[in-house]
Order: structure tokens, then C-alpha cells, then sequence
């Protein structure tokens, strides 16, 4: 009951700022003043319509995991967050150990075997990439300057949490 | 004899022998994509979509490659339905029914085989109707406008609510998620950015693969999280496989009425493999009547869904290729597909590009028989593969996404938000919220709103004109319905148990 209501509040919410934001479409003379504007105002009033029903009409609960499963999920978010603008900076090898192996602990927490297969993955799919399949951008490693490193973690900053 | 010679323009593309080896990897992988608990047709294929396109192949032959992944994955999802009572994939999801109890029976080899027969005659015979009905549907499909057009994209997108959801309001809010992120990016007739919050990354809008990759794999990690890896173990002894003639002929004529009610149902807009396999099996068991003993591990029950299950693979692939409308969740990946190939499908798509259309069946149909010559045989081989642990699995699959999309724009935004998709498919699916709706709203939002567009700037503003012929009404008619019928058919479509030790 309770997930369909906020969850139903959460999309109201979402397509009234969706419907705000479309009255403030810019239009030109090539646009007309209504067409950009049209689709956007259906899809919102349906949208609203939709969350107003799982508002009032809520469905059973799911079964939720327990609050230590939460924090581990909310870990994962962020490494794989970390994961994705350490790439570009430190290359593809060192945070790929990493990352796999921190997503296999949490699946399994056994610490040889995901610190095993993060190495495994990591370099194993560094070949596949890199010499069998010939992507061109995986780069093995970068040596990066910190205030490189820290303009990529500092990208996260404002996203955190979402 | 049309249809002869066009299959020949077709396998003349499509049959030299690299596009064969081609096809048998392709295969190879699929199965493995589709057999693995928790990876689908759909994942699967969006996953190796970014990659087989920065492996700069051809046209021809990454339409090859991902066909055979798509059936591969359709035949791999029954080996963990078999072996591990999990279904690999939603379609495969019957055939857990019968065939897990069939397997414990001792019977784990027949069960894999007759299934994998199966699988072969409902999409044999599915691509067979493909090539008969597609170039006329696509003759028909030349009389639709913008009007006709919008109504069918709502159809489409009103039966897959009906269908894929328990709760009309859900699904339809699925499919206004998909849309509202199609509209944001630079408008196609002002050029000026719409709802991007003046986020310069928003510019071009936001990728489909990205959306895709996202709510499907990685929201799986999350609930491999949840559930620690577990209920992915072996259950079953699988002894020597021999071929079970005494059961494939037993089963024929199943077979064939399973593939045909698959068929139509794939065409469905929207309905796609699962209620075709749904279908099939309710109707075999209805035929079959209490003495069929369906549920305790009969052939008929084993054969019934998969012979479905395929022949929608391939049914859903007619209202994809004629009219651009794909019919379930993986077909619209392979809408992504063709569109990132540059492709657009539709009724021109037969008359300007034939060799790509009759290459496609033909590469279907090259699929189908290496997928029965490697199944029969190296079944074994798939097995080994379920015994990969989760822990391994999963990391493996993240970094491949990841890799992926990286590969498309070397962007962190993409992986950012390819990540945010993966929190939002874990909710969604959790509330029961179905996804496909949403990846075909970012996939068809374009070609929708542009369809609505051109009707209002037609018609100056009339919007009775969305009304004004006798297709479009009807359209209308079978949206509205396949949007208000499942409530009333929910308790006869109530999905019979699934066996439990």
C-alpha cells in the first residue's frame, strides 16, 4: 500500500513539474507556437492521471529486503557511481578490479573469491576488449594528476544520492 | 514464386561463410544469454548492441549476429526452466510447468531435446509465415498516414499495458516514462532543446541503449544483491542425452498447433512470446483435457510452450518489420538495433532495401537450423554454463554493460545515467511496474509525436482528423479495447502456479 502511494506522489509530483516544465518549451516561427508543446502536455496529463490511480488505488506491498540489504544496494549504487567517472581518468584495469570485486562480495561475501574474480574479470575482459574484439577506447591504465582525479569524483558531488 | 527468389536475393547475402561463422557465434552466445537465470533475450541483446556496433561490422552482418543471439536466447531460456526450475527469460516461464517436473522424473536429456525440437518447428514454421505475411501486411501498410500511424503506436503501446501488467495504471505510467524521456533533447522542428534543464549532456537526448542496458541489466545486480546469489543451483541429474523419438512424434501435431496459436499471437501488437507461449500451453492443456496430466511432466507440456514461445519470437517480428511497431520487449531491441544500423522499418523497408529484409529471414532461418544441429548435441556444454556462480556472473555483466555504452560516447554522463536507469528498473519492477512500456516509449516517442505532428499540421489543427478514416478508427477501437479487456479476462488469464519442490 504504502510503496504505490509514495511512489504514486513521487510520479504526480514529477509529471506536474514535467507539465510546468512543457509550458516553458522555447517555439519558433519554424515550430508553430503549439506542436513542440502538444505531445509533452498528453503525455504529462496522462502520466498524472496514471499516478493519481496508484495514489488511490494502491496494490499490495512487494516484499521489501531487510535495511542491511538496502545498504548494501545503496554501497553498490555508489561504487558502480565511482566506477563510472573513474574510467575515463584511471583507465580500465585498476577500477575494474575493483568494482567487480566489491559487486561479487556483496552478492557472495566470501573475500578470496571476489578479490579473485575482480582480478579475474578485469583483466580477462581487458583482453577480450582490447585484443580480441578491438575496442578502440579501453585504455589499460592512466597514471592521472589529482586535480585531474578529483575534477572526475568531484562530477559526483551533486548527483550523490539519486 | 516471389517469395522463392527473394529468398534467394536473401541467402545470397546473408549465406557466405563468414556471416555462417558469424551465425554460429551468434548462436552460441545467445543460448548461454538466454539459459543464464536472470539474463534475457532482451539484456542480452542490448548489451552486445554497442558492442557489435563499435566492432564496426556491416549492416548485413550484425543483423545476422544479433538474430541469431535473439533466437539463441529464445531456445537458451528453456535449459534453466528445465534444469533449475528458474526460467531464463519471462517466456520461458511455462515451460518450467512441465518440464522441471519431467526432469526430475530422471528425464532431465528427453526434456532438453524434444524442447529444443520444439523450439525448432514453432520458429521454422513462424519464419515461414513471416515470409508469407509480412510482404502483404506491408502492401496494407502503405494506406496508413499520420493519423493511422499514431493510433497504431497507441496501440501498440495499449496492449503491451494490458498484457504486461497486472494494473492498467501502472503500465501506462511505464509507457509515459518512455515517452516523456523521448521528448527531451532538441526539438526536430524549432532546433531548440526541450525539457533539458539546461543540462548540455541532455542535448541530444537520451540514448535508448543507455535506458535498455540500464533497466535491464543493471537492475539485475540489485536483485541478485537481494537474493545473495541464491536459488541458482543444479537440482537435477542430467545423464546421457539421447534423441526421444517416441516423444517428438507424439508431440507433432502439438507442436504445430502450438507454433500456429504463437504465431498470431506474436503479431499481436504488443503481446509478444510470453502470451504466446501462455496461450499455447493453456490451449494443449485444454485439449489434452484432466487425462493430458499436464503440470506432472508431460511431453505435450514440455513441447506445447516452446513450440509457442518461438513461433512468437518469429510472429512478433511482422508488425516490426512492416509497420516499425515491434510486438514485445526484445523485438523492440531489435528495433534499436536496426535503427542504430541506420534501418528504419516500415512498408518501404520491403520495396527499398529487399536484400536487407529477405537477409534478415534468411539469416533467421540459418539461425534456426545451426541453433538445432549445436543444441541437440552440445546441451551438455549449456549445462555447464548454469554452474558459472552468480558471484561471477553478475560483476562480469555490469562490466560488460559498462564497457558497452562506454564504447558508444566515452562519456561518464552515459554510465551515470545508465546506472540511475538501473535504481529506477529495480523500483519498477519491484511495484510491479512493468519496463518494457518504458524502453518502447523512448524507442517510438520520436515517430509518435512526429506522427501527431504531421496529422495536426495536415489537418491544421483539427484534431477530428485523428478520427477520419476507417483504419484509424479501428486502431482506435483495438487500443481501447486491448487496453479494457485484460481487467475483465484477468481471472480467466490467471497464470496457472509454478511447481515448487
Amino acid at each position: 500500500m504504502a510503496a504505490d502511494r509514495i511512489f504514486g506522489l513521487v510520479a504526480l509530483i514529477t509529471a506536474v513539474a514535467y507539465l510546468a516544465a512543457a509550458t516553458q518549451i522555447q517555439t519558433n516561427m519554424f515550430s508553430g507556437e503549439f506542436l513542440p508543446k502538444l505531445f509533452p502536455y498528453m503525455i504529462g496529463t496522462v502520466a498524472a492521471i496514471c499516478s493519481l490511480f496508484m495514489l488511490f488505488k494502491p496494490d499490495d506491498d512487494p516484499d521489501w529486503p531487510p535495511a542491511a540489504t538496502w545498504i548494501n544496494m545503496a554501497l553498490a549504487v555508489l561504487v558502480l557511481a565511482v566506477y563510472a567517472v573513474l574510467l575515463t581518468p584511471l583507465g580500465f584495469i585498476l577500477p575494474t578490479i575493483f568494482a567487480a570485486g566489491i559487486l561479487s562480495y556483496q552478492i557472495s561475501p566470501r573475500f578470496v573469491p571476489a578479490a579473485l574474480s575482480g582480478l579475474g574479470l578485469s583483466l580477462g575482459l581487458f583482453v577480450l576488449f582490447k585484443y580480441a574484439l578491438g575496442l578502440g577506447n579501453i585504455v589499460a591504465y592512466r597514471i592521472p594528476t589529482p586535480a585531474k582525479l578529483w575534477d572526475a569524483i568531484s562530477i559526483l558531488i551533486p548527483f550523490v544520492g539519486h | 514464386m516471389d517469395i522463392l527468389s527473394n529468398l534467394a536475393i536473401g541467402f545470397g547475402v546473408a549465406l557466405s561463410p563468414y556471416t555462417l561463422f558469424l551465425a554460429v557465434c551468434g548462436c552460441f552466445l545467445g543460448t548461454i544469454i538466454g539459459a543464464l537465470p536472470g539474463l534475457g533475450p532482451s539484456n542480452g541483446v542490448a548489451i552486445l548492441i554497442p558492442i557489435t556496433f563499435t566492432l564496426g561490422l556491416d549492416a548485413t552482418s550484425a543483423l545476422v549476429l544479433m538474430t541469431s543471439v535473439y533466437y539463441g536466447a529464445m531456445y537458451g531460456g528453456r535449459i534453466s526452466s528445465i534444469l533449475l526450475n528458474i526460467p531464463g527469460d519471462e517466456p520461458a516461464l511455462m515451460t518450467t510447468l512441465d518440464g522441471y517436473p519431467m526432469a526430475k522424473q530422471g528425464r532431465a536429456g528427453d526434456a532438453l531435446v524434444l524442447s529444443g525440437v520444439a523450439s525448432f518447428v514453432g520458429a521454422l514454421l513462424a519464419t515461414i509465415g513471416l515470409m508469407l505475411l509480412a510482404p502483404s501486411l506491408a502492401r496494407v501498410a502503405f494506406l496508413f498516414g499520420p493519423a493511422e500511424y499514431f493510433a497504431l503506436y497507441l496501440l501498440a503501446f495499449c496492449t503491451l499495458g494490458g498484457m504486461a501488467s497486472n494494473n492498467q495504471a501502472k503500465a501506462a505510467l511505464a509507457a509515459c516514462i518512455g515517452l516523456g524521456i523521448a521528448t527531451i533533447g532538441v526539438d526536430s522542428s524549432s532546433g531548440l532543446p526541450r525539457l533539458t534543464g539546461g543540462n548540455l549532456h541532455l542535448y541530444d537526448g537520451i540514448d535508448f541503449l543507455v535506458a535498455i542496458v540500464g533497466l535491464f541489466a543493471i537492475a539485475e545486480i540489485f536483485f541478485f544483491i537481494e537474493s545473495h546469489g541464491k536459488g541458482s543451483s543444479i537440482g537435477v541429474k542430467l545423464d546421457k542425452v539421447r534423441i526421444p523419438w517416441k516423444d517428438i512424434m507424439s508431440t507433432k501435431w502439438t507442436m504445430l498447433r502450438a507454433s500456429g496459436v504463437g504465431f498470431v499471437a506474436g503479431i499481436l501488437p504488443g503481446a509478444g512470446a510470453s502470451l504466446g507461449s501462455f496461450l499455447a500451453y493453456m490451449s494443449e492443456k485444454s485439449i489434452a483435457g484432466d487425462k493430458g496430466g499436464f503440470g506432472t511432466g508431460v511431453p505435450k507440456g514440455v513441447a506445447a510452450p516452446e513450440a509457442g514461445n518461438n513461433a512468437a519470437a518469429g510472429g512478433a517480428l511482422v508488425p516490426m518489420l512492416t509497420l516499425g511497431v515491434p510486438g514485445s520487449g526484445t523485438t523492440a531491441v531489435l528495433l534499436a538495433l536496426l535503427m542504430t544500423l541506420n534501418i528504419t522499418p516500415g512498408p518501404t523497408l520491403f520495396t527499398d532495401r529487399p536484400e536487407v529484409v529477405w537477409g534478415l529471414i534468411a539469416s533467421l532461418l540459418i539461425a534456426n537450423v545451426v541453433l538445432l544441429l549445436m543444441n541437440v548435441p552440445m546441451v551438455k556444454i549449456f549445462v555447464k554454463v548454469l554452474m558459472v556462480p552468480a558471484w561471477v556472473l553478475l560483476p562480469g555483466v555490469t562490466m560488460i554493460s559498462f564497457v558497452g555504452i562506454y564504447s558508444l560516447s566515452g562519456s561518464y554522463f552515459d554510465l551515470l545515467l545508465m546506472v540511475a536507469f538501473g535504481v529506477l528498473g529495480y523500483f519498477l519492477r519491484k511495484l510491479d511496474i512493468p519496463t518494457v512500456p518504458v524502453i518502447l516509449g523512448i524507442l517510438l516517442g520520436g515517430n509518435m509525436e512526429n506522427a501527431l505532428r504531421r496529422a495536426m499540421t495536415l489537418s491544421d489543427g483539427d484534431v477530428t482528423y485523428l478520427f477520419s478514416s476507417p483504419i484509424a478508427i479501428g486502431l482506435w477501437i483495438a487500443a481501447i479495447a486491448g487496453f479494457v479487456a485484460p481487467m475483465f479476462l484477468r481471472g480467466l488469464l490467471k497464470k496457472p502456479p509454478a511447481v515448487t519442490d
